[in-house]
């Protein structure tokens, strides 16, 4: 019959909350008073509310990730300190092969090399979201759809590390003789997103990836028929089939995070609305990006052992 | 209706109730509930029917009611709804709370849903309106349907954000449709306090809704290459909610979810069964027709779930001082230990059948003695013997 409970136990906060709840919506939220209202982490749980399971996740950090990390492109890095030990903080990258070996090299980087490892989450296409496979898969491996919703709560709300690849497709369509040459860096939605959050920039150069899986063509039809958003040639794919997406070659990685960007000392979540200042903050980047980029590759001796 | 035996819905409030007496919202004294043989509607007449404050239960619905009430007075209107406009000034009612959305196509034809979900509020709202109208407050149970399913959805959807693409199906055509009416309404009557709570999927032992005949199949099919992120709310947190709604002043539109997104994999993997990853991924729509006629039937609204899944931002009604009793989790958990018990169970509970005359007796005949006047009775007797 009727319940036991009834919402008249919750009665002493409910007063005070009424006052605030006729108030206009945005005094409702107060964002400060919002984040405490997150949902707890149940400890029995396998996935977080992201979909991202840290066992299967663990599963490929321990074999395919490791390989590669230590013994196959022998990544070295620069800079960790750059990347802050807790508040929300936006990587930005340059990106680049077809099935792009970055973003995990990145997420390998923190948990291997920095003081206090962190969770890394990459914001990936809306793509892969409606691809079967990729949609059950990514999400698992700390994949978040690359929403601006998405991106806020993680940055403001969660205080999460979030990698975001500014070029987005453009970076990864991109064929060999373009390398190391980036591309245009959107509207600046990513400045925005961390201006609205707060959270600092962290501007992350990677070398390397460019060789390890060098496109050389894109075949349009192929591309329409599988319904992917591309489908590349590569020295291993389509030749050994599916896995030959997997194929890299052993280019020596090298990754270098540049002293971060304080949005706060930009004017915080108000001067997102200064389109200008979104727009020449971008620039100002993916200057930055490009000039560490090209450094490293002048001072590179060999793509394969750096 | 009063029982002479001590009635099971009259237990003992919790002390923290007695010792508080008044709602909230003193505001809150005649109160409508619309939909009142739906499950929530007769629920929540019975949760209300505890509160001496609140003066007046009526309840309106096309249907007698399921469930067993003490003091809601059942009045029975066609499915249009299309005389509440009497009944709400007669009674001089402040507080409507419409329960009746049909936010499941599995039972019910689409042509009656549009009616019901459309047409029904349509006609509720204009009975409500007026300037001379007692309602000053109305409480409508919407559905997180209307957000959709989609690929470029975000994450957690917040009240403010739009959906991703015109609606897929007929019932989130309707819960649009009849939320733009209510807006229409909010707009219109500035000083009438509308609430809106979208829930999210419900699960429970006395619901039937897609996801608990999807969850009650021995193999959960699941779209091949997909495992979407679901959200629940607890049966017992929508009534709590719209209690919530009832009690206190809290204007506005709010997500109602439980804590937490599970992917339907774990939530499989919760109920103790097995996933059967045979819909394709593409033109399950095409193959629903077949399906159907096995009697396997996915309804369209749920298609899009199966696939995208939908996360809820539950956070803005826990600010008005909402609590959930259940997480996500411990939803599926207690909906999986009803799987469980179902078969043994089944049957044993009493079932209610409404009869008019019997009720009317119960409630207005003075031969029927009501605890208050035996009681009396008893201590006059005691007097006159001089006890």
């Amino acid at each position: 019959m009727a319940s036991e409970r009834t919402s008249l136990a919750h009665l002493p906060e409910a007063g005070q909350a009424d006052a605030e709840a006729s108030a206009p919506l945005p005094e409702v939220r107060p964002a400060e008073r919002m984040r405490d209202l997150l949902p707890a982490i149940e400890p029995d749980r396998r996935l977080d509310d992201w979909g991202r399971s840290e066992r299967i996740e663990g599963v490929f950090d321990q074999t395919l990730v490791e390989f590669f990390y230590r013994y196959w492109f022998r990544v070295e890095v620069e800079g960790i300190e750059n990347v802050p030990s807790d508040g929300g903080a936006l990587l930005v990258s340059n990106h680049s092969g077809a099935l792009p070996p970055d973003a995990a090299m990145i997420a390998k980087a923190i948990r291997e090399e920095h003081p206090a490892p962190r969770p890394l989450y990459l914001t990936v296409e809306h793509f892969f979201k409606g691809y079967p496979g990729f949609s059950m898969l990514l999400p698992k491996l700390g994949g978040v759809p690359a929403h601006p919703a998405n991106v806020h709560r993680l940055l403001f709300d969660e205080r999460q590390l979030v990698l975001v690849f500014p070029e987005g497709r453009k970076g990864t369509e991109k064929l060999y003789k373009d390398r190391y040459r980036l591309r245009r860096f959107g509207r600046g939605g990513f400045v925005d997103a961390a201006m609205r959050a707060e959270a600092k920039l962290v501007p992350v150069c990677v070398v390397g990836a460019e060789e390890a899986m060098p496109v050389f063509a894109q075949v349009e039809a192929l591309r329409k028929l599988t319904g992917l958003i591309y489908f590349p040639v590569t020295p291993t794919f389509p030749w050994l089939g599916p896995l030959g997406i997997l194929g890299y070659l052993p280019a020596k990685f090298k990754l270098r995070f540049l002293e971060p960007i304080d949005t706060l000392e930009l004017g915080g979540s108000e001067a997102r609305h200064d389109k200008a200042l979104v727009q020449v903050t971008a620039q100002e980047i993916r200057a930055r990006i490009q000039e560490n980029l090209d450094e490293m590759v002048a001072k590179r001796r060999s793509v394969w052992f750096g | 209706m009063v029982r002479l035996s001590v009635p099971a819905s009259g237990a003992p409030a919790s002390a923290l109730e007695v010792a508080l007496g008044a709602p909230a919202d003193p505001g809150t004294r005649r109160v409508l509930i619309t939909g009142l043989s739906t499950y929530w509607g007769g629920r929540l007449a019975q949760a209300l029917e505890r509160f001496e404050q609140i003066e007046a239960i009526i309840g309106v619905d096309s249907r007698a009611p399921t469930v067993e009430l003490e003091r809601t007075e059942f009045v029975k209107v066609s499915n249009q709804h299309s005389l509440i406009e009497r009944i709400v000034r007669a009674a001089d009612i402040d507080t409507v709370v419409d329960t009746r959305l049909v936010v499941s196509s599995v039972a019910v034809a689409p042509r009656e849903m549009h009616e019901n979900n459309v047409i029904g509020t349509m006609n509720i709202l204009a009975g409500c309106a007026g300037s001379d109208s007692p309602v000053r407050k109305f409480i409508f149970k919407s559905s997180a349907h209307c957000y959709g399913s989609a690929q470029d959805d975000p994450a957690f959807f917040t009240e403010e954000m739009p959906r991703a693409r015109p609606a897929g199906s007929l019932l989130e055509r309707d819960v649009i449709d009849a939320e733009a009416a209510v807006e229409d309404f909010a707009q219109k009557n500035r000083d009438v306090a509308v609430t809106v709570i979208r829930f999210a999927n419900v699960l429970g032992s006395d619901v039937d809704t897609a996801f608990t005949r999807l969850f009650s199949l021995p193999l959960v099919p699941m779209v091949l290459g997909f495992d979407p992120r679901l959200q629940f709310i607890h049966e017992d947190d929508v009534v709590h909610a719209l209690e919530h709604a009832a009690f206190h002043l809290v204007p506005g539109v709010y997500n109602a979810a439980a804590d937490g997104v599970l992917a339907l994999s774990e939530v499989i993997g919760l109920l103790g069964k097995r996933p059967l990853p045979v819909l394709p991924p593409w033109g399950a729509g095409i193959l629903a027709g077949p399906l159907r006629r096995l009697g396997f039937r996915i309804p369209d609204e749920i298609l899009g779930l199966l696939r995208f899944g939908r996360g809820l931002d539950n956070r803005l009604l826990k600010a008005t001082g909402f609590e959930y009793g259940f997480t996500s989790r411990e939803t599926v958990l207690d909906l999986a230990e009803h799987l469980r018990l179902d078969p043994v169970m089944r049957g044993r509970e009493e079932t209610y059948i409404y009869e008019r005359e019997v009720e009317e007796f119960l409630r207005w005949s003075r031969h029927v003695r009501r605890g208050g006047e035996r009681d009396e009775g008893v201590g006059a007797d005691r007097e006159v013997l001089g006890i």
